[in-house]
Protein backbone atom coordinates (compact mmCIF):
# COMPACT_ATOMS: atom_id res chain seq x y z
CA UNK A 1 0.00 0.00 0.00
CA UNK A 2 1.32 3.40 -0.98
CA UNK A 3 -1.01 5.84 0.73
CA UNK A 4 -3.59 5.47 3.43
CA UNK A 5 -5.63 8.49 4.57
CA UNK A 6 -8.04 8.01 7.45
CA UNK A 7 -10.82 10.27 8.77
CA UNK A 8 -9.43 13.44 7.24
CA UNK A 9 -11.16 16.60 8.42
CA UNK A 10 -10.43 20.08 7.15
CA UNK A 11 -12.17 23.44 7.59
CA UNK A 12 -11.39 26.93 6.38
CA UNK A 13 -12.82 29.09 9.16
CA UNK A 14 -16.49 28.17 9.47
CA UNK A 15 -16.52 26.34 6.16
CA UNK A 16 -16.05 22.59 6.49
CA UNK A 17 -14.40 21.38 3.29
CA UNK A 18 -13.61 17.78 4.18
CA UNK A 19 -15.73 15.89 6.68
CA UNK A 20 -14.24 12.59 7.61
CA UNK A 21 -12.73 11.30 4.37
CA UNK A 22 -10.75 8.08 4.08
CA UNK A 23 -8.96 6.70 1.07
CA UNK A 24 -6.39 4.08 0.23
CA UNK A 25 -4.07 4.00 -2.78
CA UNK A 26 -2.49 0.70 -3.77
CA UNK A 27 0.53 0.15 -5.95
CA UNK A 28 -0.18 0.38 -9.67
CA UNK A 29 -3.66 1.72 -9.11
CA UNK A 30 -5.15 4.60 -11.09
CA UNK A 31 -7.80 6.51 -9.15
CA UNK A 32 -9.90 9.35 -10.53
CA UNK A 33 -11.65 11.78 -8.22
CA UNK A 34 -14.62 13.52 -9.77
CA UNK A 35 -17.22 15.88 -8.39
CA UNK A 36 -18.64 19.37 -8.71
CA UNK A 37 -16.62 22.51 -8.00
CA UNK A 38 -16.31 23.10 -4.27
CA UNK A 39 -16.81 19.43 -3.45
CA UNK A 40 -13.43 19.36 -1.69
CA UNK A 41 -11.57 17.16 -4.18
CA UNK A 42 -8.75 19.63 -4.80
CA UNK A 43 -8.43 20.33 -1.07
CA UNK A 44 -8.23 16.61 -0.47
CA UNK A 45 -5.33 16.36 -2.93
CA UNK A 46 -3.62 19.36 -1.35
CA UNK A 47 -3.94 17.69 2.07
CA UNK A 48 -2.43 14.49 0.68
CA UNK A 49 0.54 16.49 -0.66
CA UNK A 50 0.94 18.59 2.53
CA UNK A 51 0.17 21.87 0.77
CA UNK A 52 -2.69 22.18 3.27
CA UNK A 53 -2.54 20.98 6.85
CA UNK A 54 -5.38 18.75 8.01
CA UNK A 55 -7.36 19.55 11.15
CA UNK A 56 -7.48 15.91 12.21
CA UNK A 57 -7.05 12.44 10.75
CA UNK A 58 -4.16 10.24 9.70
CA UNK A 59 -1.89 10.24 6.66
CA UNK A 60 0.29 7.23 6.05
CA UNK A 61 2.81 6.95 3.20
CA UNK A 62 4.58 3.64 2.50
CA UNK A 63 3.93 2.53 6.05
CA UNK A 64 5.34 5.74 7.53
CA UNK A 65 2.95 7.74 9.65
CA UNK A 66 3.30 11.32 8.40
CA UNK A 67 0.34 12.92 10.18
CA UNK A 68 -1.94 11.80 12.97
CA UNK A 69 -4.42 13.14 15.46
CA UNK A 70 -2.73 14.07 18.70
CA UNK A 71 -4.05 13.73 22.23
CA UNK A 72 -5.66 17.18 22.02
CA UNK A 73 -7.66 16.15 18.94
CA UNK A 74 -5.54 18.26 16.60
CA UNK A 75 -3.40 16.97 13.77
CA UNK A 76 0.32 16.53 14.34
CA UNK A 77 2.92 16.16 11.62
CA UNK A 78 6.31 14.54 11.40
CA UNK A 79 9.27 16.85 11.90
CA UNK A 80 10.22 18.90 8.81
CA UNK A 81 13.33 16.83 8.08
CA UNK A 82 11.55 13.49 8.25
CA UNK A 83 8.62 14.89 6.29
CA UNK A 84 11.02 15.77 3.49
CA UNK A 85 11.70 12.08 3.01
CA UNK A 86 7.97 11.36 2.82
CA UNK A 87 7.62 14.13 0.26
CA UNK A 88 10.08 12.38 -2.03
CA UNK A 89 7.58 9.54 -2.45
CA UNK A 90 5.00 11.53 -4.36
CA UNK A 91 4.81 14.08 -7.15
CA UNK A 92 2.13 16.62 -7.98
CA UNK A 93 1.08 18.04 -11.33
CA UNK A 94 -0.71 21.38 -11.02
CA UNK A 95 -3.55 22.85 -13.00
CA UNK A 96 -1.38 25.90 -13.80
CA UNK A 97 1.78 23.81 -14.54
CA UNK A 98 3.95 26.00 -12.26
CA UNK A 99 7.13 25.38 -14.21
CA UNK A 100 10.13 27.51 -13.24
CA UNK A 101 10.16 30.15 -16.00
CA UNK A 102 13.83 31.11 -15.61
CA UNK A 103 15.03 27.52 -16.12
CA UNK A 104 15.19 25.67 -19.41
CA UNK A 105 12.98 22.62 -19.83
CA UNK A 106 15.94 20.33 -19.08
CA UNK A 107 16.91 22.29 -15.97
CA UNK A 108 13.31 22.19 -14.74
CA UNK A 109 13.62 18.40 -14.80
CA UNK A 110 17.17 18.14 -13.47
CA UNK A 111 17.50 20.73 -10.73
CA UNK A 112 15.56 18.97 -7.96
CA UNK A 113 16.99 15.46 -8.58
CA UNK A 114 20.53 16.91 -8.48
CA UNK A 115 20.18 19.39 -5.62
CA UNK A 116 17.46 17.80 -3.50
CA UNK A 117 18.03 14.09 -4.08
CA UNK A 118 21.79 14.63 -4.55
CA UNK A 119 21.95 12.28 -7.50
CA UNK A 120 24.69 12.07 -10.12
CA UNK A 121 24.32 14.77 -12.77
CA UNK A 122 25.11 12.50 -15.69
CA UNK A 123 22.61 9.86 -14.67
CA UNK A 124 19.92 12.50 -14.01
CA UNK A 125 20.46 14.07 -17.42
CA UNK A 126 20.15 10.73 -19.20
CA UNK A 127 16.95 10.02 -17.35
CA UNK A 128 15.59 13.53 -17.97
CA UNK A 129 16.22 13.29 -21.70
CA UNK A 130 14.56 9.87 -21.80
CA UNK A 131 11.54 11.34 -19.99
CA UNK A 132 11.31 14.20 -22.46
CA UNK A 133 11.40 11.70 -25.29
CA UNK A 134 8.60 9.77 -23.67
CA UNK A 135 6.61 13.01 -23.52
CA UNK A 136 7.36 13.71 -27.19
CA UNK A 137 9.43 16.76 -26.26
CA UNK A 138 13.00 15.63 -26.95
CA UNK A 139 13.58 18.69 -29.17
CA UNK A 140 12.46 21.12 -26.44
CA UNK A 141 15.20 20.39 -23.87
CA UNK A 142 16.82 23.82 -24.27
CA UNK A 143 13.61 25.82 -24.66
CA UNK A 144 12.18 28.02 -21.91
CA UNK A 145 8.63 27.35 -20.66
CA UNK A 146 7.33 30.61 -22.18
CA UNK A 147 8.25 29.28 -25.62
CA UNK A 148 5.97 26.25 -25.23
CA UNK A 149 2.24 25.75 -25.67
CA UNK A 150 0.11 24.99 -22.61
CA UNK A 151 -0.06 21.32 -23.51
CA UNK A 152 3.71 21.13 -23.89
CA UNK A 153 4.23 22.94 -20.58
CA UNK A 154 1.97 20.49 -18.81
CA UNK A 155 3.85 17.55 -20.31
CA UNK A 156 7.10 19.10 -19.06
CA UNK A 157 5.49 19.44 -15.62
CA UNK A 158 4.59 15.74 -15.70
CA UNK A 159 8.16 14.90 -16.70
CA UNK A 160 9.51 17.12 -13.91
CA UNK A 161 7.42 15.21 -11.36
CA UNK A 162 8.48 11.85 -12.82
CA UNK A 163 12.17 12.83 -12.74
CA UNK A 164 11.98 12.50 -8.94
CA UNK A 165 10.98 8.83 -9.34
CA UNK A 166 7.91 9.13 -7.12
CA UNK A 167 5.87 6.15 -5.91
CA UNK A 168 2.63 7.95 -6.68
CA UNK A 169 1.76 10.88 -8.91
CA UNK A 170 -1.10 13.28 -8.12
CA UNK A 171 -2.82 15.39 -10.75
CA UNK A 172 -4.87 18.44 -9.79
CA UNK A 173 -7.16 19.08 -12.76
CA UNK A 174 -4.25 18.75 -15.19
CA UNK A 175 -6.21 19.82 -18.28
CA UNK A 176 -8.50 22.51 -16.86
CA UNK A 177 -6.26 25.35 -18.04
CA UNK A 178 -5.98 23.91 -21.57
CA UNK A 179 -8.20 24.27 -24.61
CA UNK A 180 -9.78 21.04 -25.94
CA UNK A 181 -7.18 20.59 -28.64
CA UNK A 182 -4.29 20.62 -26.16
CA UNK A 183 -6.19 18.57 -23.58
CA UNK A 184 -5.90 15.49 -25.79
CA UNK A 185 -2.11 15.45 -25.88
CA UNK A 186 -1.87 15.65 -22.09
CA UNK A 187 -4.48 12.95 -21.51
CA UNK A 188 -2.63 10.70 -23.97
CA UNK A 189 0.53 10.99 -21.89
CA UNK A 190 -1.32 10.19 -18.65
CA UNK A 191 -2.96 7.23 -20.33
CA UNK A 192 0.44 5.92 -21.41
CA UNK A 193 1.63 6.21 -17.81
CA UNK A 194 -1.41 4.23 -16.66
CA UNK A 195 -0.52 1.49 -19.13
CA UNK A 196 2.97 1.42 -17.61
CA UNK A 197 1.35 0.81 -14.22
CA UNK A 198 2.27 4.15 -12.71
CA UNK A 199 0.30 4.73 -9.50
CA UNK A 200 -1.81 7.85 -10.00
CA UNK A 201 -4.54 9.87 -8.33
CA UNK A 202 -6.24 12.22 -10.76
CA UNK A 203 -8.68 15.00 -9.89
CA UNK A 204 -10.44 15.71 -13.16
CA UNK A 205 -13.52 16.99 -14.96
CA UNK A 206 -12.78 14.79 -18.01
CA UNK A 207 -15.40 12.11 -17.47
CA UNK A 208 -14.81 9.89 -20.48
CA UNK A 209 -11.08 9.99 -19.75
CA UNK A 210 -11.67 9.04 -16.11
CA UNK A 211 -13.89 6.18 -17.22
CA UNK A 212 -11.36 4.86 -19.69
CA UNK A 213 -8.19 5.16 -17.64
CA UNK A 214 -9.14 4.47 -14.00
CA UNK A 215 -9.19 1.34 -11.92
CA UNK A 216 -11.38 3.12 -9.42
CA UNK A 217 -13.51 6.26 -9.49
CA UNK A 218 -14.35 8.35 -6.44
CA UNK A 219 -17.27 10.75 -6.60
CA UNK A 220 -17.06 13.53 -4.01
CA UNK A 221 -19.62 16.11 -3.05
CA UNK A 222 -20.00 18.40 -0.05
CA UNK A 223 -16.75 17.23 1.51
CA UNK A 224 -17.64 13.54 1.60
CA UNK A 225 -17.12 10.55 -0.68
CA UNK A 226 -20.61 9.90 -2.02
CA UNK A 227 -19.77 6.86 -4.07
CA UNK A 228 -16.73 4.95 -5.30
CA UNK A 229 -15.91 1.84 -7.23
CA UNK A 230 -15.29 0.38 -10.64
CA UNK A 231 -15.59 3.10 -13.31
CA UNK A 232 -18.11 1.11 -15.35
CA UNK A 233 -20.26 0.79 -12.26
CA UNK A 234 -19.99 4.44 -11.14
CA UNK A 235 -20.48 5.90 -14.61
CA UNK A 236 -22.76 3.20 -16.08
CA UNK A 237 -24.96 2.38 -13.16
CA UNK A 238 -24.42 4.67 -10.16
CA UNK A 239 -26.28 3.70 -7.03
CA UNK A 240 -26.52 7.15 -5.42
CA UNK A 241 -29.07 9.70 -6.61
CA UNK A 242 -26.51 12.57 -6.24
CA UNK A 243 -24.10 10.75 -8.56
CA UNK A 244 -26.78 10.22 -11.19
CA UNK A 245 -27.75 13.87 -11.02
CA UNK A 246 -24.11 15.01 -11.40
CA UNK A 247 -23.43 12.71 -14.35
CA UNK A 248 -26.67 13.68 -16.07
CA UNK A 249 -25.47 17.27 -16.16
CA UNK A 250 -22.27 16.12 -17.80
CA UNK A 251 -23.90 13.99 -20.45
CA UNK A 252 -26.12 16.78 -21.66
CA UNK B 1 38.21 81.73 -15.30
CA UNK B 2 38.34 79.99 -18.65
CA UNK B 3 35.83 77.44 -19.83
CA UNK B 4 38.48 74.77 -19.62
CA UNK B 5 39.41 75.61 -16.03
CA UNK B 6 35.74 75.49 -15.14
CA UNK B 7 35.31 72.05 -16.67
CA UNK B 8 38.44 70.73 -14.97
CA UNK B 9 37.20 71.90 -11.56
CA UNK B 10 33.74 70.42 -12.13
CA UNK B 11 35.25 67.11 -13.25
CA UNK B 12 37.13 66.94 -9.97
CA UNK B 13 33.78 67.42 -8.25
CA UNK B 14 32.29 64.75 -10.48
CA UNK B 15 34.80 62.29 -9.09
CA UNK B 16 33.46 62.95 -5.60
CA UNK B 17 29.89 62.69 -6.86
CA UNK B 18 30.70 59.27 -8.33
CA UNK B 19 32.34 58.10 -5.10
CA UNK B 20 29.23 59.04 -3.13
CA UNK B 21 27.00 57.42 -5.76
CA UNK B 22 28.84 54.11 -5.88
CA UNK B 23 29.22 53.82 -2.11
CA UNK B 24 25.50 54.36 -1.62
CA UNK B 25 24.56 51.89 -4.38
CA UNK B 26 26.94 49.21 -3.12
CA UNK B 27 25.63 49.38 0.46
CA UNK B 28 21.96 50.19 -0.01
CA UNK B 29 21.08 47.56 -2.65
CA UNK B 30 21.91 44.60 -0.37
CA UNK B 31 20.82 46.38 2.82
CA UNK B 32 17.43 46.88 1.15
CA UNK B 33 17.06 43.11 0.89
CA UNK B 34 17.72 42.69 4.62
CA UNK B 35 15.23 45.46 5.43
CA UNK B 36 12.77 43.73 3.11
CA UNK B 37 13.19 40.46 5.04
CA UNK B 38 12.45 42.35 8.24
CA UNK B 39 9.37 43.92 6.72
CA UNK B 40 8.11 40.50 5.52
CA UNK B 41 9.02 38.72 8.75
CA UNK B 42 6.32 36.53 10.31
CA UNK B 43 7.55 37.82 13.69
CA UNK B 44 5.03 40.67 13.96
CA UNK B 45 6.93 43.08 16.27
CA UNK B 46 9.92 43.07 13.89
CA UNK B 47 7.82 43.59 10.79
CA UNK B 48 5.93 46.38 12.55
CA UNK B 49 9.08 48.22 13.68
CA UNK B 50 10.61 47.96 10.21
CA UNK B 51 7.40 49.26 8.73
CA UNK B 52 7.41 52.32 11.00
CA UNK B 53 11.04 53.03 10.08
CA UNK B 54 10.31 52.74 6.39
CA UNK B 55 7.36 55.11 6.75
CA UNK B 56 9.52 57.67 8.57
CA UNK B 57 12.33 57.41 6.02
CA UNK B 58 9.94 57.83 3.14
CA UNK B 59 7.79 60.45 4.83
CA UNK B 60 10.44 62.99 5.85
CA UNK B 61 12.87 64.99 3.67
CA UNK B 62 16.14 63.28 2.87
CA UNK B 63 17.91 66.57 3.59
CA UNK B 64 16.48 66.56 7.13
CA UNK B 65 17.60 62.95 7.62
CA UNK B 66 21.12 63.82 6.51
CA UNK B 67 21.26 66.62 9.07
CA UNK B 68 19.94 64.32 11.81
CA UNK B 69 22.63 61.74 11.09
CA UNK B 70 25.22 64.49 10.92
CA UNK B 71 24.35 66.28 14.20
CA UNK B 72 22.57 63.46 16.05
CA UNK B 73 25.67 61.98 17.70
CA UNK B 74 26.56 65.40 19.13
CA UNK B 75 23.13 66.53 20.30
CA UNK B 76 21.88 63.13 21.45
CA UNK B 77 25.05 61.61 22.88
CA UNK B 78 27.34 64.59 23.31
CA UNK B 79 29.96 62.96 21.10
CA UNK B 80 32.76 65.09 19.71
CA UNK B 81 32.74 64.82 15.96
CA UNK B 82 35.94 64.85 13.94
CA UNK B 83 36.02 66.40 10.46
CA UNK B 84 35.79 63.07 8.61
CA UNK B 85 32.44 62.41 10.24
CA UNK B 86 30.66 64.66 7.71
CA UNK B 87 31.38 62.33 4.86
CA UNK B 88 30.57 59.19 6.87
CA UNK B 89 27.30 60.76 8.02
CA UNK B 90 26.44 61.62 4.43
CA UNK B 91 26.93 58.02 3.27
CA UNK B 92 25.09 56.55 6.27
CA UNK B 93 22.15 58.93 5.76
CA UNK B 94 21.90 58.13 2.07
CA UNK B 95 22.27 54.37 2.55
CA UNK B 96 19.57 54.20 5.23
CA UNK B 97 17.16 56.27 3.17
CA UNK B 98 17.71 54.41 -0.09
CA UNK B 99 17.59 50.97 1.52
CA UNK B 100 14.07 51.81 2.72
CA UNK B 101 12.97 52.54 -0.83
CA UNK B 102 14.75 49.48 -2.24
CA UNK B 103 13.17 47.30 0.48
CA UNK B 104 9.70 48.31 -0.66
CA UNK B 105 10.60 47.70 -4.30
CA UNK B 106 11.93 44.22 -3.44
CA UNK B 107 8.84 43.48 -1.36
CA UNK B 108 6.57 44.30 -4.28
CA UNK B 109 8.78 42.12 -6.49
CA UNK B 110 8.67 39.13 -4.15
CA UNK B 111 4.92 39.44 -3.61
CA UNK B 112 4.33 39.46 -7.35
CA UNK B 113 5.75 35.94 -7.77
CA UNK B 114 2.80 33.53 -8.12
CA UNK B 115 2.14 31.27 -5.13
CA UNK B 116 2.35 28.30 -7.51
CA UNK B 117 6.13 28.77 -7.70
CA UNK B 118 6.42 28.22 -3.94
CA UNK B 119 4.08 25.24 -4.06
CA UNK B 120 5.92 23.60 -6.95
CA UNK B 121 9.21 24.05 -5.11
CA UNK B 122 7.76 22.71 -1.88
CA UNK B 123 6.38 19.57 -3.50
CA UNK B 124 9.77 18.95 -5.15
CA UNK B 125 11.37 19.09 -1.70
CA UNK B 126 13.23 22.41 -1.86
CA UNK B 127 13.94 23.94 1.55
CA UNK B 128 12.68 27.48 2.18
CA UNK B 129 16.18 28.79 1.67
CA UNK B 130 16.66 26.92 -1.62
CA UNK B 131 13.25 28.07 -2.81
CA UNK B 132 14.16 31.69 -2.16
CA UNK B 133 17.68 31.59 -3.58
CA UNK B 134 16.99 29.45 -6.66
CA UNK B 135 13.38 30.12 -7.58
CA UNK B 136 12.12 33.39 -6.10
CA UNK B 137 15.17 35.71 -6.00
CA UNK B 138 16.15 35.37 -9.69
CA UNK B 139 12.60 36.09 -10.82
CA UNK B 140 12.32 38.95 -8.34
CA UNK B 141 15.51 40.59 -9.64
CA UNK B 142 14.11 40.61 -13.16
CA UNK B 143 10.87 42.20 -12.03
CA UNK B 144 12.44 44.96 -9.91
CA UNK B 145 14.88 46.28 -12.49
CA UNK B 146 12.61 49.05 -13.88
CA UNK B 147 11.64 50.57 -10.49
CA UNK B 148 15.20 50.12 -9.20
CA UNK B 149 16.50 52.03 -12.23
CA UNK B 150 14.18 54.88 -11.26
CA UNK B 151 15.63 55.02 -7.77
CA UNK B 152 19.21 54.89 -9.00
CA UNK B 153 18.56 57.79 -11.36
CA UNK B 154 17.10 59.77 -8.48
CA UNK B 155 20.19 58.93 -6.43
CA UNK B 156 22.50 60.41 -9.07
CA UNK B 157 20.69 63.72 -8.69
CA UNK B 158 20.32 63.43 -4.90
CA UNK B 159 24.10 63.30 -4.44
CA UNK B 160 23.86 67.10 -4.81
CA UNK B 161 22.42 67.14 -1.28
CA UNK B 162 25.95 66.64 0.02
CA UNK B 163 25.89 70.41 -0.33
CA UNK B 164 24.01 70.81 2.97
CA UNK B 165 26.62 68.84 4.92
CA UNK B 166 29.46 70.70 3.22
CA UNK B 167 31.54 67.57 2.87
CA UNK B 168 35.12 67.92 1.76
CA UNK B 169 36.37 67.62 -0.87
CA UNK B 170 33.21 69.12 -2.40
CA UNK B 171 31.19 67.19 -4.97
CA UNK B 172 30.15 68.63 -8.31
CA UNK B 173 27.02 70.50 -7.30
CA UNK B 174 28.74 72.31 -4.41
CA UNK B 175 31.53 73.37 -6.77
CA UNK B 176 29.16 74.58 -9.47
CA UNK B 177 27.38 76.72 -6.91
CA UNK B 178 30.69 78.08 -5.55
CA UNK B 179 32.05 79.01 -8.98
CA UNK B 180 28.77 80.67 -9.97
CA UNK B 181 28.58 82.65 -6.72
CA UNK B 182 32.19 83.77 -7.10
CA UNK B 183 31.36 85.01 -10.60
CA UNK B 184 28.54 87.14 -9.25
CA UNK B 185 30.93 88.71 -6.74
CA UNK B 186 33.09 89.84 -9.62
CA UNK B 187 35.64 87.04 -9.73
CA UNK B 188 35.81 84.55 -12.55
CA UNK B 189 33.07 83.52 -14.89
CA UNK B 190 30.14 85.92 -14.43
CA UNK B 191 27.59 83.52 -15.83
CA UNK B 192 25.41 80.53 -15.05
CA UNK B 193 27.64 78.39 -17.22
CA UNK B 194 29.01 76.27 -14.30
CA UNK B 195 25.49 75.26 -13.27
CA UNK B 196 24.66 74.45 -16.86
CA UNK B 197 27.75 72.30 -17.30
CA UNK B 198 27.00 70.46 -14.03
CA UNK B 199 23.49 69.83 -15.34
CA UNK B 200 24.92 68.31 -18.52
CA UNK B 201 27.20 66.05 -16.45
CA UNK B 202 24.28 64.82 -14.34
CA UNK B 203 22.30 64.20 -17.49
CA UNK B 204 25.09 62.21 -19.13
CA UNK B 205 25.61 60.20 -15.94
CA UNK B 206 21.95 59.24 -15.91
CA UNK B 207 22.02 58.40 -19.59
CA UNK B 208 24.76 55.90 -18.75
CA UNK B 209 22.73 54.53 -15.82
CA UNK B 210 19.61 54.00 -17.90
CA UNK B 211 21.59 52.51 -20.78
CA UNK B 212 23.31 50.04 -18.45
CA UNK B 213 20.09 49.04 -16.73
CA UNK B 214 18.40 48.70 -20.11
CA UNK B 215 21.16 46.28 -21.12
CA UNK B 216 20.61 44.27 -17.96
CA UNK B 217 16.87 44.20 -18.58
CA UNK B 218 17.44 42.90 -22.11
CA UNK B 219 19.82 40.27 -20.80
CA UNK B 220 17.09 38.90 -18.55
CA UNK B 221 14.41 39.05 -21.24
CA UNK B 222 15.10 35.47 -22.32
CA UNK B 223 12.16 34.31 -20.22
CA UNK B 224 8.82 35.70 -19.15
Amino acid sequence: MILQMNNIKKSFGDLTVLQDISMQVNEGEVISIIGPSGSGKSTFLRCATFLETIDSGEINYMGTKAAWTGADGKAEYLHKNELRKVKSWYGLVFQQFNLFPHYTVLKNLMDAPIHIQKREKKEVEEEARALLKRMGLEDKADAYPCQLSGGQQQRVAIARALAMNPEVLFFDEPTSALDPELTGEVLKVIKALAEDKMTMVIVTHEMSFARAVSDRVIFMDGGVIVEQGDPEKVFGNPSEERTKQFLRNYNR
Amino acid sequence: MTFQQMCTQLLEGLEMTLIIFFLVVIFSLPLGLIVCFGRRSKFKPLSWIVRVFIDILRGTPLMLQLLVVMYGPYFLFGMRLNPTWRFTALIIGFVINYSAYFAEIYRAGIDSIPIGQYEAAEVLGYTNRQTFMKIILPQMVKRVIPPTTNEIITLVKDTSMAFVLATTPPEMFTLAKQITAAGRMGHGAKSMLPLFIAGVFYFVLNAIVSWTMGKLEKKLAYYQ
